[in-house]
């Protein structure tokens, strides 16, 4: 597979940043370092390159319908303007991806998906189109018609109020606008993956120097920095939110997964409702949980967890929170575990470290 | 990016300052640039007996854990306390306040298996 390139390739180079592949894309993994990237998000702002994700359109008067049998969460709950966190199913109960959905009317809808899953999911889409015999619906991979920015962190409305004549104020979380910024149009998304206040801009490609350029010389003086994927994946942990891959994959539910809230088993119908239906009957196996290490040591992916001499799960994600300067995890255990204030220990290496449960999000804005 | 000239210099990125029978070791500017942000750092016990080529040790950044190799055999006998509290210094200070350990070397004839610093800066460009 060849890697590809978003438009800022270039910019991202020239600014010093550290070049990953990650999810069949060349991104940066950090600019000056992954800790004072972080903090500038949580502090000021910070700029990311969010291009490489997927953008899928569905457009039609029956796209709705089509829409509810696809996700988990509800659809006919979205007015024009917002945008909704949600997620596809296999009919086993096992996660597609999530994604987040907006609408821009009840004949137009674009789902915003994973880098690494964009084709998987389009092919999904398509085969639950034509599984469905749904009318009136035309289903378009849009991915290579929009590049994307993440303006993020508590600075990010006086920043972009000096780009654009949109009230940004009149955006509430979770809504969206389709406005000018520097003159180019942008859908203009009040979301993140952060749990800080900012947005999320759409655009086409060639307009992604003009933008970045623009943001990034307006925002200098506020403390805004360029953002790799490092300081993304921490900030993104400190807020417990989910990573396909990590705390959501075919094997793992969106009950399982910490995803219950958006799963609305009350829904008529839509793939995966039986199984999860079942597995919400029977109680999840297990339940994903925030731990934080009371002794000093970094958790990662796939470090086993104990209860005493019983293991009781594995770490989906952990690092060491540049927040808080302790190590903190996700991990899935047995659902007795699960308890806020149950200590655990996480096997590091040779070692066993102490945890303990805590009520998510780790840091408190 | 600096290589001390009186430094000698691991494949797997650590350095050795060499003085009588005592060698201090730890890991190299480039080494530290690549790793990022180091935020935990764990070192053997005084006494522990080192095998050449063997893990010693680990440094972990936000993003990574890595291993920390033995340069040359012998005995651990010093490590640097500080540095468990202070992991960051490794970042800041490679080669002087972020040394991980000394060791009593048992064979020095191990030494004449380092690179100097010419042959460690054209290692490291052959690598990239």
């Amino acid at each position: 597979m060849r890697v590809k390139k978003t438009p800022l390739n270039e910019e991202h180079r020239k600014l010093g940043g550290r070049m990953v592949e990650f999810g069949g894309w060349e991104m940066p993994v950090q600019y000056t370092g992954v800790i004072e990237e972080h903090l500038a998000v949580r502090n000021a702002a910070g700029l990311f390159d969010v291009s490489h994700m997927g953008e899928i359109e569905v457009r039609g008067g029956g796209g709705l319908a089509f829409i509810q049998e696809l996700t988990i969460n509800d659809a006919s709950l979205l007015v024009n303007g917002q945008v909704q966190y949600s997620a596809l199913c296999y009919p086993h109960g096992g996660v597609v991806d999530d994604v987040t959905l907006y609408r821009f009317d009840g004949d137009h809808y674009l789902f915003c998906v994973n880098a690494a899953n964009t084709d998987k999911d389009f092919a999904w889409m398509e085969a639950a189109l034509e599984d469905g015999g749904f009318a009136d619906v035309q289903l378009r991979n849009r991915s290579d018609d929009f590049a994307q920015l993440a303006l993020q962190g508590p600075a990010s409305e006086a920043i972009l109020t000096r780009l654009t004549n949109t009230d940004l104020k009149k955006i509430p979380y979770y809504h969206f606008y389709e406005g000018l910024v520097a003159e180019v149009p942008v859908i203009i998304s009040r979301t993140g993956y952060t749990g800080e206040d900012g947005f999320e801009l759409y655009f086409a490609p060639d307009c992604a120097e003009t933008l970045w350029k623009a943001l990034l010389e307006t925002g200098a003086g506020d403390g805004l920095l360029p953002i790799g994927l490092g300081a993304r994946d921490t900030l993104r942990l400190e807020m417990k939110y989910a990573l396909y891959g990590h705390e959501l994959s075919e094997e793992i539910s969106p009950l399982e997964g910490g995803l219950g809230w958006i799963t609305k088993l009350e829904k008529a119908s839509f793939i995966g409702r039986e199984a999860l239906r079942r597995q919400k009957e029977e109680g999840v196996p297990r339940r994903l949980v925030a731990l934080t290490l009371t002794e000093p040591g970094v958790p990662r992916a796939d470090y086993p967890v104990y209860e005493g001499e019983r293991r009781v799960g594995v770490v989906t994600s952990g690092t060491l929170s540049p927040s808080l300067r302790v190590g903190i995890a996700l991990a899935l255990v047995e659902p007795d575990c699960a308890v806020i204030g149950t200590p655990l220990q996480i096997g590091i290496r040779s070692r066993t470290v102490a945890a303990v449960v805590v009520k998510p999000p780790f840091v408190r804005k | 990016m600096e290589f001390p000239e009186e430094y000698r210099y691991t494949e797997e990125h650590e350095w050795v300052l060499v003085e009588d029978q005592l060698v201090t070791v730890g890991i190299s500017d480039f080494a530290q640039d690549a790793l990022g942000d180091v935020v935990f750092v764990e070192l053997p016990e005084v006494g522990t007996l080192l095998e050449a080529g063997k893990p010693f040790g680990v440094v972990e950044s936000v993003k990574a854990v890595s291993d920390v190799y033995a340069p040359v055999s012998g005995e651990v006998i010093e490590v640097n306390e500080e540095l468990p509290d202070a992991p960051e210094t490794i970042n800041t200070s490679p080669y002087e306040d972020g040394w991980m350990i000394k060791i009593k070397i048992s064979d020095a004839a191990e030494l004449d298996d380092l690179m100097d610093a010419d042959a460690y800066q054209a290692f490291i460009e052959e690598e990239a």
